[in-house]
């Protein structure tokens, strides 16, 4: 009836219980508190089935708050075995459970934590900075959101019934094979990140139609503003590399589902292709979520220092040539596999050519500062915290991605450290950047700058005290992944100063959850009547804060790259608006519904719960007809409405 | 101002239904060079292991040139049949004969399912099954990956049929029809990839 | 306030950096205390490496530190020309150096990559010492097809004589490495080196450690006498025991190994088993 679920599936061991505990009684005192309030209509009618790009991105952002929560509890239990677990002592997780904690660690944190938070800041600016009244396609916007939200589900759920991968975070045939992980780990990890990976390659294609058909009247190219150019890069790279990643966690499940051959280590597979096709993923993956922050980042620098950004064509052509270079570098992800020397050195100097238009963004954002006026707002601190630390990031990835030194610090703690300077550094300093620039215009109110900027010092300082020691580790020889060491080393000290830099980026994200309490109690202060707050230059800041659902009234035009700016310091004639009829988007639960019929066809596949795979399968078809059938999917908002809305606004 | 306002919707008109089509028809080629992506991974696996064949038969001694000739045929024809009803949807209006050619098109595209159907079972009745060898699971993944985009085909014509059936060739109804074309021939496409390389090339 | 703080700041970051310095200066460095050949180029390389980058690294965070202080915005004094947004003659200088730097450094990884290259064999007039790693659940086993021995999480070398490395495995994808003499060996000194896995590759990865024992050649040859003397063979049956998943595995010798095993292993995996029999009952 229930396949292989059984009553053992659920936990034993007592923090797994804790955890277990704690997500039932959070979720059910959410759900009361709607009950309470009476809020569930309101939930429904105005967040869960809406179709509004804003909307859409303040829940994509959430979930990526909630879930940064349990990577960052992932990482604190890794820290605090590393460092107990030294000589006799084994400290307080066997290797079955830290290796889960590793896994889902870099899971959660890429699939549900930076991509969740590209793709709410993508959904929140983009169409505004084009002048835009919503995405190309709004069901299927919708559609994504909740195969995001509900693949990260089945990690959490993972976490009561069964468990996770124990693979590290790439889950490496054979290892992840059903020789050597016989348990349902793998096949949460692999639904988990098939259904999210759907989503994200939705998304991708959604923005891409968007940005080239619906920019307003007269944003050409070249008027862009940067950070929609670095997405329309990132989509491409979302478009062409989550197919693949499609396929290879397909072939894997194929293999551990129905006993096929691709990657098993008898009867002809070859693992070392899964290497191979996961990192022609897995690379490119890294630039999607680095390229939007780039964005973020040139917007920033530019309204910050009150001065243009110096060398607009040079970024875009840097970020055009970053995007080809991500697809062929993906051998430096494992030289030690033994491609030969012309393989590795042709992928070594191709990943090393990257630096060159990375480092002339990085001119170009100090020369847009150099002769500007510097406000240091916190999105400001993020910027420069980001130029002090992927400049030294991206200075440790070119060692790495020399193949001779790279043999000696491959698989190192050198590596982990690297990776986490440039994906912290660049990544999540430019989300938060982001978060903090456009939250106002989102919410109608700013964030609270002291505490922001105490956050902002607390994430610096921890990173470095946390990840140095990482680097030092690694040149002793400490391999990552590794859940015991032995006392003759001498590595716990550094383990534990890293351990420390943990706790104070933990008062970090602390000193974020106060300051989204403060801000919003304190929120009649903080008020953003302007819609304009930091003296901005592109269309989002030309509309309200929030913006009406419709965004623009009138849809502008455009006749350079500073618009907003143009229009508030130039000459501009005042002319009557006139309004006309629009059409939007009706809201819909049928993305919701499909998202949640995926994740139960996942659970059943992960289960082996055949009925349940053909039931939810036949749902998820007939939900797809349904609403391919359903012509009635937009509204006209009448002009004298819109006229209304705009008097009340003024 | 009434031109003013024809100027404007030409440039990029609001969310009229023939530009939504627009957006779609553009949406969906993109979506369909992403399915290529898909598909290349696994030919390149298919490239890989197709040697691997663990002592097993290799495509030679299993694949009847005839049968797959055949199959290319049928799906052929039913490119061709789809084809014609999209001509006739776009430019003759004529309902009923849009409608008799997606049947046409269907017949065919079913008869191509049953075909592959019958070869894959036979392979599983000599034993070659996908657990054979690393060759044969590629093999049929990626016969059986196209086959599945077939039969979803399949399925997405049975509603489009219903939608012209029920609300005649509009605007809306005919960008689905030639979405649904773009993705047929599409499929064809990538038939002809695989009769190249996994059968013509595995039979050299 | 503000500059007690700052004092505090300056003196908290001389301490850390202090700290460190003591600590690497007092701690076995691994990487950065080479005891072989390859092991030295490499770390020449990445040192190197890191000083080419920093004729761009260390300008930038100059300019980031002068810029931001002296363009603050309470800073009226300062030059402010907002619509100065391109000059190509700087463009031209940064997109020039970072390529001339990337060019010097592609070019030392070329030859690095082919002068480093792990299969190509060390230049010397000794004859090199073949030994086959076979990597199980979760230990090392080494075996020393010209000595017939074979040994678990121990490998001895004699110093300034190459060594070949073989390396398979019988279990997921591991990956052998001695930081202190990288992955081609050629030990130029005596001592013990820590050998570890460096891909992880299930529960018991933690403890899949060996020690690699660089000896004179007499130490060398008197060690072999000895594995010779142990109790244990190694056939195809201690294999397959062998080859089970256990951790932590403690150090033994085995005087004999069944013969072609080493190449049995990796047959395993390409044809099916009773092929291998017919094969090795030819």
């Amino acid at each position: 009836m229930f396949g292989n679920l059984t009553l053992s599936a659920l936990p034993h061991e007592p923090i797994t219980v804790g955890a277990g505990i704690f997500m039932a009684i959070a979720g059910s005192s959410i759900i009361g508190l709607l009950f309470y309030f009476k809020r569930w209509r309101w939930l429904w009618a105005e967040w869960l089935t809406s179709v509004d790009h804003k909307k859409i991105g303040v829940m994509y952002i959430i979930l990526a708050f909630v879930m940064l929560l349990r990577g960052f509890s992932d990482a604190v239990m890794m820290r605090l075995q590393q460092i107990l677990s030294v000589g006799d002592s084994v400290g307080y997780l066997p290797p079955e459970h830290y290796d889960q904690i590793f896994t889902a660690h870099g899971v959660i944190m890429i699939f549900f934590v930076a991509m969740p938070l590209m793709f709410g800041l993508i959904n929140l600016a983009v169409p505004l900075q084009i002048g835009a009244r919503d995405v190309a396609f709004p069901f299927l916007n919708s559609m994504s959101l909740w195969l995001t939200v509900f693949g990260a589900m089945l990690v959490n759920l993972s976490l009561v019934v069964g468990e996770f991968a124990a693979t590290g975070w790439l889950a490496y045939p054979p290892l992840s094979g059903i020789v050597y992980s016989p348990g349902v780990g793998v096949d949460y990890y692999i639904w988990a990140l098939q259904i999210a990976g759907v989503g994200s390659l939705i998304s991708g294609i959604n923005f891409f139609v968007t940005i080239l058909m619906m920019r307003c009247k007269g944003m050409t190219l070249m008027r862009m503003p940067v950070f929609v150019w670095t997405v329309l890069a990132s989509m491409t790279l979302v478009i062409i590399s989550f197919p693949i990643l499609t396929a290879t966690l397909g072939m894997l499940s194929l293999d551990r589902l129905l006993g096929m051959h691709f990657f098993t280590s008898d009867f002809g597979g070859n693992a070392m292709m899964y290497v191979n096709l996961i990192w022609a993923w897995g690379h490119p993956e890294v630039y999607i979520l680095v390229l939007p922050a780039f964005g973020i980042f040139s917007e920033v620098v530019s309204v910050f220092s009150r001065k243009k950004l110096f060398g607009y064509t040079s970024m875009i052509y840097a970020t055009v040539a970053i995007t080809f270079l991500s697809f062929v570098v993906w051998v430096h992800h494992f030289f030690t596999m033994g491609a030969g020397a012309n393989v590795n050195a042709f992928f070594g100097i191709m990943t090393m050519i990257i630096a060159i238009p990375t480092g002339v963004k990085v001119f170009n954002w100090l020369f847009t500062m150099f002769r500007g006026r510097i406000v240091f707002a916190s999105p400001m601190l993020w910027m420069i915290g980001f130029i002090f630390t992927f400049t030294i990031g991206g200075m440790t990835g070119v060692l790495l991605s020399v193949p001779a030194a790279d043999f000696q610090l491959h698989n190192s703690l050198f590596l982990v450290a690297h990776f986490h300077n440039t994906i912290i550094g660049g990544v999540v300093f430019g989300y938060f950047a982001g978060i903090t620039y456009w939250f106002s215009k989102i919410f109608g109110f700013k964030l609270n700058e002291r505490l922001g900027k105490a956050a902002f010092w607390h994430w610096i300082v921890g990173f470095f005290v946390a990840f140095v020691p990482l680097y030092i580790l690694g040149l002793m020889g400490m391999t990552r992944r590794i859940s015991h060491i032995d006392e003759s080393t001498g590595w716990q000290t550094l383990l534990i100063v890293a351990g420390i830099g943990v706790v104070i980026i933990g008062i970090g994200v602390l000193l974020q959850i106060l300051q989204m309490i403060v801000s919003i109690r304190d929120r009649k202060h903080n008020m953003d009547t302007t819609g304009d707050p930091w003296d901005g230059r592109t269309l989002e800041w030309s509309t309200s804060s929030p913006p009406p659902f419709y965004n623009f009234a009138i849809i502008p035009t455009v006749h350079g790259r500073h618009p907003f700016w143009d229009t508030k310091y130039g000459e501009s004639e005042q002319v009557a608006p006139h309004y006309e009829d629009i059409e939007m988007p009706s809201n819909t639960p049928m993305g919701l519904y499909i998202a949640f019929a995926s994740v139960v066809f996942g659970f059943a596949i992960v289960w082996h719960i055949v009925w349940l795979v053909v039931l939810a399968f036949a749902a998820i078809l007939a939900l797809l007809i349904a609403r391919s059938l359903d012509y009635n999917t937009e509204y006209v908002v009448k002009a004298e409405t819109i006229a209304k809305i705009e008097a009340k606004r003024k | 101002m009434k031109e003013e306002t024809l100027n404007h919707n030409s440039f990029r008109p609001g969310r009229e239904s023939a530009d939504g089509e627009a957006k779609a028809i553009f949406g969906f080629w993109v979506y369909i060079m992403s399915d290529t992506l898909l598909f290349a991974a696994i030919f390149a696996t298919h490239a890989v292991l197709h040697n691997n064949t663990f002592d097993g038969p290799s495509a030679k001694e299993l694949v009847n040139m005839t049968f797959v000739l055949t199959e290319t045929l049928v799906l052929l024809a039913s490119s061709f049949a789809f084809g014609i009803a999209s001509t006739y949807a776009h430019h003759h209006n004529k309902k009923n004969i849009v409608l008799v050619w997606i049947s046409v098109t269907f017949l065919l595209g079913a008869a191509f399912i049953g075909m592959e159907m019958t070869e894959f079972a036979k392979l599983f009745q000599e034993g070659n099954s996908w657990q054979r060898s690393g060759f044969l699971s590629g093999f049929f993944t990626l016969i059986g990956t196209h086959g599945l985009h077939v039969t979803a085909g399949l399925i997405w014509m049975v509603s489009v049929f219903a939608q012209v059936l029920k609300y005649g060739l509009t605007d809306r109804t005919i960008g689905r029809i030639s979405t649904l074309g773009l993705f047929w021939h599409f499929l064809y496409i990538v038939w002809i990839f695989i009769f190249t390389l996994v059968y013509l090339m595995g039979v050299i | 306030m503000k500059k007690i703080m700052r004092v505090i700041l300056v003196v908290a970051v001389v301490g850390v950096v202090f700290l460190m310095l003591s600590y690497t200066s007092s701690h076995n460095m691994g990487v950065f205390n080479p005891k072989g050949t390859i092991a030295h180029a490499e770390m020449n390389l990445i040192v190197t490496t890191t000083l080419l980058m920093l004729i761009v690294v260390i300008p930038v965070f100059v300019m980031l530190a002068i810029f931001s202080w002296r363009y603050r915005a309470g800073n009226t004094k300062a030059k402010y020309s907002p619509d100065w947004h391109k000059s190509i003659a700087l463009e031209v200088i940064w997109w020039i150096i970072p390529i001339i730097i990337i060019a010097i450094i592609a070019r030392m990884t070329w030859i690095s990559s082919h002068d480093l290259d792990p299969y190509k064999p060390i230049a010397s007039s000794v004859v090199p010492i073949t030994i086959e790693v076979v990597a199980l659940e979760w230990k090392w086993l080494f075996i020393y097809p010209d000595q017939n021995i074979a040994t678990l999480n121990f490998v001895q070398l004699p110093i300034d004589t190459p060594i070949n490395f073989r390396i398979t495995g019988d279990a997921p994808m591991n990956s052998f490495w001695i930081p202190q003499l990288a992955g081609q060996i050629y030990a130029m000194e005596k001592g013990d080196y820590a050998g570890v896995s460096a891909n992880y590759s299930g529960f018991g990865f933690s403890g899949m450690k060996f020690t690699a024992r660089a000896s004179s050649q007499d130490e060398f040859e008197q060690w072999v006498r000895t594995v010779r003397m142990s109790p244990s063979t190694l056939s195809i049956d201690e294999y397959t025991k062998l080859a089970e998943k256990s951790r932590n595995n403690d150090v033994s010798y085995y005087s004999s190994v069944h013969k072609g095993l080493y190449d049995k292993i990796i047959m395993k995996f390409m044809v099916p088993a009773n092929v291998i029999m017919t094969k090795m009952n030819m």
